[in-house]
């Protein structure tokens, strides 16, 4: 009896096994099973990235001790104080600034790199990408040491020249000057390493067909290179874009801030009004700040990237 | 006559080849010129960092050139990795990015698989707001992040802030999304005969993923897991909002709280702590530099 059951079960699973087997049947399982592969990664997003961002504009609707709704209290009060007009500026300049150099210094570095025999260029692009290796908190530990007035090296070699001490951190100017060194110091390895990627992507042809022509070397660039590689400049420059506008490690570290919120910007204001003076609605209201300038960069980037994809 | 203009269009034509393998040549000095000043520019702060991790505070004070090592001493380098609370810190910083690597590891391929090759309703939605999360900052989020953790604590009682594990949860969100990103790359440059050949054969979808993908895939695999590992070591923001106690902080924010303490500054033992934390992915770099690269490079691309 046992036995004539058991073939019975095996029957009927064979006979399951086949119906699976049938089209309809089969694209019903790979739906549930995409999902529950993918189920992890939607409740990681929904949980901790989704559900925090909407948080934070519910947040930012409330008073200080986030009892009341207050509605746009907390950004028409950020409009009335000077320090967040300043911390705006700052913002703004520093991202602009930092990545305007990052990629020229990205660009010109990648042609020197691009230039030598191919095989030194493996040994100059390990050296070159250093500073993008390093956790940048730990290297900006560094230059806050090369920074310092009296003890260090940056002063010192100076001296050698009969330049005065500077100030670097203390000085307003210099700090803004010193801050956006590290960033650049930082970010330009990574626009190397894209341009140069880049580089070897463009056909030798198109520049013996110029050599013939009589191109010199700004025309081979202008006509050649910058047009073949305009998709990966505009992804690169907007994707450094947003990282360096929510910047936080470098500024935090280097100045906090100082000297008198002259070097603040929105990550660290937001950090400073947030967490150290205990106020998060304001600084939710702060952070949120950043997402118009955010969402514009990463709509280009999408477009382009799906160009990317598609042209592929 | 005729003779004479033969021989002035000889030389001529030689001084021209000549003077364009030497324009070449002077391209190549230049070109090395100015790698070795951008590297110098590039190279100062960490070789800075070794010169002074060398020196004693009574060297550093004394003023004397601070580019030299007069007297070299590895006592900063002893002396952090005898004290309790460094190797703490060390520890927890080591725990907290392998336990990542590996969770972001076990999200990630499974979604990225399931996007690349399993065409099922809102998969190009999801793809692209995988993307879309890639470029959320850490900025946008800490402080949100901040009240829902004390939130959740004050409705189950149990306690996440000031606590190194709240990072297994929250650091994901920063490195699921590219990895899962260039996972969807990698994957869909895989062939479509391999993984039918495979179905054919009776294979399910996970045999497939497991004998066929990863297998495949391995480079793209390396480079993900080597980004997750970066950008967990170095992240810096959200264990700074999230823990204080000196017994539950991570390398970055240890270092840069515990060392400096307030005008105090023994630069000797906060540059040697920070090269001892800049060292793991230094080293990972090192060994694994293609891969490393290519990660990087992968990021703004479609596959």
């Amino acid at each position: 009896m046992a036995d004539v059951v058991v073939q019975h079960a095996r029957a009927a699973r064979t006979t399951s096994a086949r119906k699976g087997g049938s089209l309809h049947n089969a694209l019903r399982r790979k739906s549930t099973v995409a999902f529950f592969l993918t189920l992890p990664l939607i409740l990681l997003i929904a949980l901790f990235v989704l559900y925090p961002a909407l948080f934070s504009i519910h947040l930012a609707s409330l008073n200080k001790s986030m009892q009341k709704f207050v509605g746009f209290g907390n950004f028409t009060f950020l409009f009335k104080r000077e320090t967040f007009w300043m911390v705006v500026k700052q913002s703004c300049i520093f991202a602009v600034t930092a990545v305007f150099f990052k990629a020229l210094i990205g660009f010109i570095v990648a042609h020197f790199v691009h230039n030598i025999p191919a095989k030194g260029q493996r040994k100059w692009r390990g050296m070159l990408l250093v500073p993008w290796v390093i956790p940048p908190a730990m290297s900006t530990l560094a230059w806050l040491w090369l920074f310092d007035p009296s003890y260090s090296a940056f002063n010192y070699t100076l001296s050698l020249f009969g330049i005065g001490p500077i100030n670097w951190l203390g000085d307003a100017a210099w700090a803004r000057f010193s801050v956006i060194l590290v960033n650049v110091w930082y970010g330009a390895p990574f626009f190397l390493i894209m341009y140069l990627a880049a580089l070897k992507s463009v056909p030798d042809q198109l520049y013996e067909a110029a050599a013939i022509d009589g191109a010199n070397w700004w025309q081979k660039i202008w006509f050649i290179t910058l047009p073949m590689m305009r998709n990966i400049i505009a992804i690169t420059t907007l994707f450094s874009l947003i990282v360096t506008f929510a910047n936080f490690d470098i500024v935090r570290i280097l100045t906090s801030g100082g000297p008198l919120d002259q070097t603040q910007i929105f990550a660290t204001y937001a950090f400073r009004v947030g967490i150290e003076s205990n106020d998060i609605p304001l600084g939710a209201s702060v952070s949120l700040f950043m997402v118009p300038i955010l969402a514009v960069a990463a709509i280009f980037i999408l477009r382009d990237v799906n160009k990317r994809g598609n042209e592929s | 006559m005729s003779t004479l203009a033969i021989d002035k269009g000889g030389p001529r034509r030689k001084v021209k080849y000549g003077s364009m393998s030497r324009d070449r040549a002077w391209a190549l000095r230049w070109s090395y010129f100015f790698l070795v000043l951008f590297a110098i520019f590039f190279l100062t702060p960490p070789l800075y960092m070794v010169i002074t991790s060398l020196k004693s505070s009574a060297e550093i004070s004394a003023a004397t050139n601070p580019w030299w090592v007069f007297h070299p001493t590895l006592a900063n380098y002893v002396e952090l990795l005898t004290s309790n609370q460094f190797l703490r810190f060390f520890w927890n910083s080591s725990i907290v990015s392998l336990v990542v690597v590996v969770v972001t590891m076990l999200i990630s391929i499974p979604a990225a698989f399931a996007l690349a090759r399993m065409k099922f309703w809102g998969s190009t939605t999801l793809a692209t707001g995988v993307f879309l999360t890639y470029l959320v900052p850490d900025s946008l989020l800490f402080i949100p992040l901040f009240k829902m953790l004390a939130l959740v604590q004050d409705i189950t009682g149990i306690t996440l802030l000031n606590r190194w594990y709240v990072l297994l949860f929250i650091y994901p969100t920063l490195t699921v999304p590219f990895c899962t990103w260039i996972m969807i790359g990698y994957f869909a440059s895989i062939p479509k005969e391999l993984d039918e050949a495979a179905i054919i054969d009776g294979a399910s979808w996970l045999q497939t993923l497991t004998r066929i993908f990863i297998p495949v895939a391995l480079p793209g695999l390396i480079a993900a897991t080597i980004f997750a590992f970066t950008v967990s070591w170095a992240q810096f923001l959200y264990p700074l909002v999230f823990t204080t106690s000196i017994d539950q902080l991570v390398l970055p924010v240890g270092i840069t709280t515990t060392l400096i303490k307030g005008d105090v500054f023994n630069w000797g033992q906060i540059m040697t702590g920070a090269l001892l934390g800049a060292a793991p992915p230094l080293i990972i770099y090192a060994f694994l530099m293609d891969y490393y690269i290519a990660g990087l490079t992968a990021g703004a691309t479609k596959g």
